[in-house]
């Protein structure tokens, strides 16, 4: 105990003291990498000369976590006073109440400096509620040994005379934000201006027909990803690429290019391509120690010189006008600043988030082929509806509150009448000594584990986005077993996810099993030469963190570049388009969970190999049984009850293995290889933040997987009596 | 041994060393391609089968290694010492919490024993993603936001669930008359436990030390919940960080993932022997 006492003391020595002030401070979140990160911290060195009385503290922050640490940092008191994020997650941080007003010092400046357009996508209800920085889009970039002059009309781009294996223009066809500047020459945009379904319209099936003949006339790559438009342009296998700022720090010397406007659609009457823009701006955060400083720093980042310096440094378009001034001969920024001009600014409707993926998977349907482009966008249609339904209505918590106070007031009668039996007082005192040992590892498990578990399991009666929530009840059960009113085996629908987790579990501990065993008995062998060596390597695997060797994997399976189509058109078979199909994506997930897990079983079965005894062996084979037998009568049986535990753990473990799946399908084709815990994290992250939905989720898969080992043990007990 | 035998007997020799060398590609082909991807100057791999860097460099290494802060001091050191901080005093704490009570549910009846075993698996079953905002709450009660000790707890009481199982299945398998002859030597009951089950015990409890550190050690999303400031950061906050909204730095990231796999491998391979004996777990029955 005293040990335990010294350690806890000394992990908290080891964290940091309280900071000491010198200066005001003031600190400044942002997600951003390379160049840029370089710009800030050249903007906010410059800055504190001037500013002496300020400190300006940057944190880098990973982008995939960023807009859920500020939601949950700043109204605890712990977030940043100035965060840097793009305009349409405004709405969402000014309902959540995390971001303050901004204040000008100089507003016919502002006015004049920065443009309309730019200054409404931070405005709220005619409120100021962020500084606009800098403009991010896409442009056309253009490989000068390959075309000459301006591009003006996309057409031209199927006209090029262009060598063998090369493209007219690398894109991320299959996905919504690269693609939306030719909807838009179309006049559809993801969503509508009331926050609906955009791509319904004619305008939009015309625009999806013209990317499709694009990619079956091979202008567009299929299945390009951001990696492949790069290495396309940079290898000066495309004459064009559309693409954002960051693609020019990956050219090659060498290479020949210029940056320009997206060309105009001749199909579309002549309309140019507009793409979605977004704004970078300055957001004070809410609670903020030093409000008046990040203001300060905000304005010197707009319209100071901090302008200047983003631009020079960070390579971004700044929104200053009077920045341009200087920027005159670069003409890479001022093809992105005029590429920008010509976009279109992402509409801030909370809607606007929840659109992409249904759009990316309708484009993904209708260029695979595997629906038309009516059917695809249709379908588009209805995924949108599904996570964008209403919410249910509220139900008086009294209802909640009551239902509580009754399971508590039989809680405790059931417990009051058990501590009356004189049989069972006693066993607790004689197990007074037992629970000496256990005490701290309860209040630990207790405190730490249990209760948030518990806290979380009872947002599922609570709705609504973000933090904001209100309680609604069984309703989210309701919703979710009912399969939001569809089809019980519909699309999406929890039932027919069960289905597929189930499957997927089934699968995986079979050739978990299968594998694990089988390579156990063959290192058990005696005299195995090498047997360390490949014991070690056959145990990789399980040493290189998951998320990582995922990744690799879904690099493994991609359409040009992954290592599996490389093998088989070597071996003389048709490359194949793993993500497009079911059966193709379901088998890349289970290819790569099975790699992850087979040393798991592996180990294991090694373990209980070296405790059966050798004489049962030697007797078998005095008995004259062979090899197959030997492991069919002795091993097996011998292997079951230490293997047993294992496969329930396993068990658990990959019904709730959501990095694979996340990170290899991601759900392709179409949300059809999603899993239930997948599921859950889609409804908490991208449709919306409905935490208490995902919550209800969470719930559901705990009972099924409590109720399943229940079942599975009380078998077994049947079974040992 | 007839002529006959013996050539059969090698035959099957063969096969099985055929059999593993195929298993051994199978498992390090992925892993192989992460070390081309991280030798590779460019940001994407070259579409080939064998995973050979054309134009080996080590500038992503030198490029994670040599990130430094807004004052200039290398972080990637300051990040790499809090990853083994963290992750082994999780594993410390974890050990410190599951040992004595495995121990108790290995050898006393105690009533509660079977609800908190059943309650314990049931830990295993809820998804975390739930847990993560009342978890960030309780934190910021305790003022334990943004340091190692916050974190540390966390982890460590994460891990004691399967800890508990692992280090009951090792307790069970150790036989009861071992403690008795050290009581009858006039030993107490916790002294015979420490000073002759836990000796016992220590391939178990290096592996329940192993899969402890390793939760520490991989885990991003609390971390990059809880901490709030580069130079608390752990290792795959780093490696998160090259993936971006519209691209990734591959590179960069195979790189520093090398550099989060090396101790994790390394700590396989001196723990090897004991992670054959010592991974019972046994104890999973609830």
């Amino acid at each position: 105990m005293r040990r335990l006492l010294q350690l806890a003391l000394a992990a908290l020595l080891l964290s940091p003291m309280a900071r000491v002030h010198a200066q005001e401070r003031v600190e400044v979140w942002h997600a951003y990498r390379g160049q840029e990160e370089e710009g800030l911290r050249r903007a906010a060195e410059t800055f504190m000369q001037a500013n002496g009385d300020l400190r300006i503290v940057l944190v880098a922050q990973p982008f995939g976590a960023y807009a859920s640490k500020l939601e949950s940092a700043i109204p605890t008191g712990n977030g940043p006073d100035l965060f840097i994020d793009t305009h349409d997650r405004i709405a969402s941080y000014v309902s959540a109440g995390l971001v303050l007003p901004a204040e000008l010092p100089d507003v016919p400046a502002f006015e004049a400096r920065i443009e309309e357009t730019h200054r409404a996508a931070f405005t709220v209800d005619g409120v100021l509620r962020g500084y606009p920085l800098s403009l991010k889009g896409a442009a056309l970039y253009v490989n000068l040994d390959l075309v000459e002059g301006e591009v003006v009309a996309l057409e031209d781009l199927e006209d090029l005379d262009l060598p063998a294996d090369t493209f007219g223009l690398a894109m991320e066809a299959e996905s919504a934000y690269w693609t939306s500047g030719l909807f838009a020459a179309y006049g559809a945009g993801l969503i509508n201006a009331e926050g609906g379904w955009g791509l319904g319209t004619e305008g939009a099936a015309a625009g999806l027909t013209q990317l499709l003949g694009l990619v079956e006339r091979g202008v567009i790559p299929a299945e390009s990803d951001g990696a492949l438009v790069n290495r396309l342009f940079a290898g000066g296998r495309a004459a064009t690429a559309i693409s954002g700022p960051w693609l020019a720090a990956d050219l090659p010397e060498g290479l020949r290019w210029r940056v320009q406007p997206l060309p105009i659609v001749e199909g579309a009457g002549g309309e140019p391509m507009r793409p979605y823009v977004t704004v970078e701006g300055a957001y004070i955060a809410e609670r903020s120690s030093s409000p008046e400083g990040a203001r300060r720093f905000a304005s010197f980042l707009m319209l100071g010189p901090g302008a200047v310096i983003r631009a020079q440094a960070a390579r971004q378009v700044v929104t200053d006008r009077d920045a341009w001034t200087s920027l005159e001969d670069d003409a890479f920024l001022q093809g992105f600043r005029a590429a920008a001009a010509r976009g279109t600014v992402t509409p801030t409707h909370p809607h606007m988030r929840m659109a992409y993926v249904p759009a990316d998977r309708a484009i993904r349907k209708a260029l695979v082929g595997t629906a038309t482009v009516s059917e695809a966008l249709a379908e588009g249609a209805h995924r949108f509806a599904d996570v964008t339904r209403p919410l249910p209505d509220p139900v008086d918590s009294t209802w909640g509150m009551f239902f509580l106070g009754l399971l508590l007031f039989l809680g405790l009668a059931w417990s009051i009448k058990r501590l009356r039996d004189a049989e069972l007082r006693e066993a607790i005192r004689r197990s007074v000594p037992a629970y000496r040992y256990v005490a701290h590892a309860v209040l630990a498990v207790g405190l730490l584990v249990i209760l948030p578990l518990a806290v979380g399991g009872a947002t599922s009666f609570y709705a609504g986005h973000g933090t904001d929530m209100y309680f609604v009840g069984v309703a989210n059960y309701l919703d979710i077993l009912s399969a939001r009113g569809g089809d019980l085996l519909g699309h999406g629908s929890f039932w027919l996810v069960l289905v597929v987790t189930v499957l997927w579990t089934v699968l995986n501990i079979t050739l978990h099993l299968a594998i694990g065993v089988a390579l156990a008995l063959l290192l058990h062998r005696p005299y195995l030469r090498f047997k360390g060596v490949y014991r070690v390597l056959l145990i990789l695997p399980w040493a290189v963190p998951n998320y990582v060797t995922a990744l690799a994997w879904k690099g493994m399976f991609h359409l040009q570049y992954g290592a599996v189509n490389t093998i088989l058109v070597e071996l003389g078979f048709e490359p194949v388009s793993w993500f497009s199909s079911w059966i193709t994506a379901f088998s890349a997930n289970l290819a790569t969970n099975v790699w992850l897990g087979f040393p798991f079983m592996m180990v294991v079965t090694l373990g209980a190999l070296t405790s059966i005894p050798k004489d049962v062996y030697e007797a078998a084979a005095v008995d004259g049984a062979n090899a197959w037998q030997r492991f069919r009568l002795i091993t097996f049986p011998l292997l079951g009850p230490f293997l047993a535990p294992a496969v329930i753990m396993g068990s658990v473990w990959t019904f709730n293995m959501f990095n694979v799946i996340y990170l290899v399908s991601g759900g392709e084709p179409d949300g059809g290889t999603e899993i239930l815990v997948s599921e859950a994290y889609r409804w908490a992250f991208t449709r919306g933040n409905q935490y208490g939905y995902a919550a209800a989720y969470a719930v559901l898969i705990f009972g099924i997987l409590y109720l399943s080992t229940r079942v599975l043990a009380g078998r077994k007990e049947a079974g040992a009596r | 041994m007839t002529g006959e035998d013996q050539r059969s007997h090698v035959l099957v020799e063969i096969g099985v060393h055929l059999i593993l060398l195929v298993a051994v590609s199978f498992a390090l082909y992925p892993v192989l391609w992460v070390v081309s991807l991280a030798l590779s100057p460019g940001d994407a791999p070259e579409p080939s089968v064998l995973p050979i860097p054309t134009a080996p460099s080590l500038t992503h290494f030198s490029a994670v290694v040599s990130t430094t802060n807004s004052e200039g001091a290398l972080l990637f050191w300051r990040q790499l010492t809090n990853s083994l901080l963290i992750s082994l005093a999780t594993a410390a704490v974890a050990i410190g919490i599951a040992t004595p009570a495995a121990y108790a549910l290995a050898r006393f009846e105690f009533v509660g024993a079977k609800a908190g075993t059943r309650t314990l698996l049931a830990t295993q079953m809820f998804p975390g993603v739930a847990a993560a905002i009342p978890l960030y709450l309780l934190l910021n009660v305790a003022n334990l936001l943004d340091t190692r000790t916050g974190l540390i707890l966390v982890y460590a009481t994460s891990a004691v669930p399967f800890a508990i199982f692992q280090l009951r299945g090792a307790f069970e398998g150790i036989p009861k008359e071992l403690e008795e002859a050290a009581m009858v030597d006039g030993a107490t009951r916790f002294g015979a436990f420490v000073r002759v089950v836990l000796p016992a015990a220590r391939p178990a409890l290096a592996i329940t030390a192993l899969f402890a550190f390793m939760t520490a050690w991989n885990e991003f999303i609390l971390a990059a919940t809880f901490l709030t400031s580069e130079d608390m950061y752990t290792l795959p906050i780093v490696l998160q960080r090259y993936m971006g909204e519209y691209d990734a730095q591959w590179g960069a990231f195979a790189a520093g993932s090398i550099l989060v796999s090396l101790p994790v491998m390394a700590l396989f391979y001196l723990l090897q022997k004991n992670l054959v004996g010592g991974l019972t777990s046994g104890g999973v029955k609830g």
